[in-house]
């Protein structure tokens, strides 16, 4: 604020404390609680600035880091989604999965490789991308370990530290498919190296046919660039699939014919089975919702109403159905979508529901377009035993005790 | 000062060498041709065949002392883990209760060590390491989890030959929806 403008504040301030204690301006008090209420601002608000971030008074309204890494360099945070109302994660808020840090890059010297299998390997700036014809999409990004936690016994107490590391934005970029065509594919061609330019070099194989189906070169998030935790300046978008293999800081593709069994691969992102043997190369996030509010950590007041709300999403398409159960599953009754409802999309349902003051718990599962529905998290482990880690999909319990503590529980 | 009409021609010349490619660009496309120069910057992955595997050799001796110089403050003297992963050990454990996922138990190809250390590690100063360095410290983490014995030089011909004893164990079809 300018010297002039500090002065004439101060001015009109003390003018207009003078005129409020004139008025006698009543003041209010809350009946149930007992706080004072402010009758009418006397005082001017905060001036312009460049650019807004939330109230102070939402300051818990943050993301909350994993407590398990020995190090915030390769680790994980969680969206907080018990707090996010509609389907959009603000950028500030979508969860981060790094392997070797963020890094600062500048983009006049950022540049994206293509070669390998093609038959013009090519180099790009940002501004040459920006020349191709561009979309935006809303699709959700799901960590492939989002909720591992989850699958001994129920160990998050919020939902933000059993299902947030998903979140959903809308993603600005031009389709690989575009790109590829254009310089040529090579006889041969079924996969796609995908290469970051962050410390650990970050790589996945990505199924040539995904690339040619639905993935995105994107620089932009929510209307504006990428933050640098989510790849400024050039991201992947692979829509539906785990996601690590959205490689951040994208500096190089190279077209292959077989997968490169990458260390992310093999090592960390398969899912081993209760024989021993392990899945590799399961992309795809199936479907799966959850309860939002009430959720882990809430307390309910009074009985009577209350609204139930949450999230749903498939990697495979669309949400056709979510239902929602207060008695641990042995009736459900279906939930409103809210519109929009979008392939690859977090969508929000509600329930409305009457708590009558007892024990309850509360569900939710989802049906996608392919018909497939999420399961119970013993359909998962008969199948998948205890240790394979990632991708697990399944029903969420919350239980509501009489005295309305919500908790995280297996039921 | 030379005529500018006669260097023209060899600095063409020149330029078709360092980048080895057509200059003709015709794709209509933003962007420029990428030159064997960026390629060659960049190209650093190794396949399982072991393609793109560099030039260099390393022993189990010489790995065992860059491990204990450059590994072992995250891993272990032994590569046991800890702080970081546990890198040696856990044969046996996979459908146990408590499964030990290491390089020795897991992994299903020894090219993937290689790649894996010249891309990400050291974890604090990435991409420190000689190519020599590298062969060196992966034969170290192979003999240290019985792969191979103490002998053993690891190039770009011995490494991809190396049988890891969970190659066997991945199933790479993606069979879901399995469950309900």
């Amino acid at each position: 604020m300018s010297q002039a403008s500090r002065i004439a504040r101060r001015t009109f301030l003390a003018g207009s404390a003078v005129a409020a204690a004139a008025s006698g301006l009543p003041r209010t008090v809350d009946a149930q609680t007992g706080a004072a209420l402010p009758a009418r601002p006397t005082e001017l608000g905060a001036p312009l600035r460049p650019y807004g971030t939330p109230s102070p008074f939402e300051r818990d309204v943050v993301r909350v880091a994993a407590d398990g890494p020995p190090t915030a360099i390769s680790s994980w945070d969680f969206t907080p989604l018990q707090h996010l109302e509609g389907i959009v994660t603000p950028s500030g808020l979508v969860f981060e999965r790094n392997h070797g840090g963020v890094p600062q890059i500048d983009p006049a010297r950022h540049r994206l490789l293509v070669h390998g299998l093609v038959d013009n390997p090519r180099v790009f700036t940002l501004d040459d991308l920006r020349r191709l014809p561009s979309v935006s999409v809303m699709r959700f990004l799901e960590c492939s370990g989002n909720s591992l936690s989850e699958w001994k016994k129920p160990t998050g107490a919020t939902v933000q530290i059993t299902h947030g590391l998903v979140s959903c934005c809308e993603w600005t970029g031009v389709r690989v498919s575009a790109v590829l065509a254009e310089l040529g594919l090579k006889p041969g061609a079924k996969w796609v190296l995908a290469e970051g330019a962050d410390a650990a070099l970050m790589d996945r194989s990505v199924p040539l046919e995904k690339m040619m189906d639905d993935a995105l070169l994107v620089w932009s998030q929510n209307g504006e660039a990428l933050r640098p935790e989510q790849g400024y300046p050039l991201r992947l978008l692979l829509p539906g699939f785990e996601g690590n293999m959205n490689v951040k800081w994208l500096r190089r593709l190279k077209v292959a014919s077989e997968p490169f069994y990458t260390r992310e691969e093999t090592a960390k992102y398969t899912d081993l089975l209760g024989n021993g043997e392990a899945r590799m190369f399961t992309f795809a996030m199936e479907a799966k919702s959850v309860i939002t509010r009430p959720s882990g950590g809430m307390h309910l007041g009074r009985r009577g109403s209350y609204e139930i709300s949450g999230l749903a999403w498939s990697g495979r398409g669309k949400i056709v159905r979510v239902e929602v159960s207060s008695d641990a599953g042995a009736s459900w009754n279906a939930a409103s979508l809210q519109e929009p409802v979008l392939t690859k999309c977090l969508t929000r349902f509600r329930y409305p529901w009457t708590w009558n003051g007892g024990e309850a718990v509360l569900q939710s599962r989802c049906v996608d377009e392919t018909g497939y529905v999420q399961p119970t998290l013993a359909d998962l482990v008969r199948v998948r035993g205890l240790n394979s880690f990632y991708h697990l999909n399944a029903i969420q319990s919350w239980h509501v005790a009489s005295g309305g503590e919500v908790t995280n529980i297996h039921a | 000062m030379r005529d500018p009409r006669r260097r023209l021609p060899a600095a063409f010349a020149l330029a078709l060498l360092a980048g080895g490619v057509a200059l003709a660009d015709q794709t209509g496309l933003p962007g420029r041709p990428a030159t064997a120069a960026d390629v060659a910057a960049w190209n650093v992955d190794v396949e399982a065949t072991g393609a793109g595997l560099p030039p260099g050799r390393g022993s189990v001796a010489d790995g065992e002392r860059v491990f204990a110089a450059r590994c072992a403050g995250c891993h272990g003297s032994a590569g046991q883990g800890g702080p970081m992963d546990r890198l040696v050990g856990g044969q046996g454990t996979l459908a146990s209760d408590k499964p030990v996922k290491t390089i020795g138990s897991f992994w299903p190809y020894a090219t993937t060590v290689f790649d894996y250390v010249r891309r990400a590690m050291p974890f604090d100063r990435p991409g420190t390491l000689s190519n020599d360095d590298v062969y060196a410290v992966t034969a170290w983490l192979l003999f240290a989890n019985g792969v191979i014995g103490r002998d053993a030089v690891m190039n770009a011909r011995t490494l991809p030959a190396v049988a890891m004893p969970n190659r066997a164990g991945f199933l790479e079809h993606d069979p879901r929806p399995d469950a309900p």
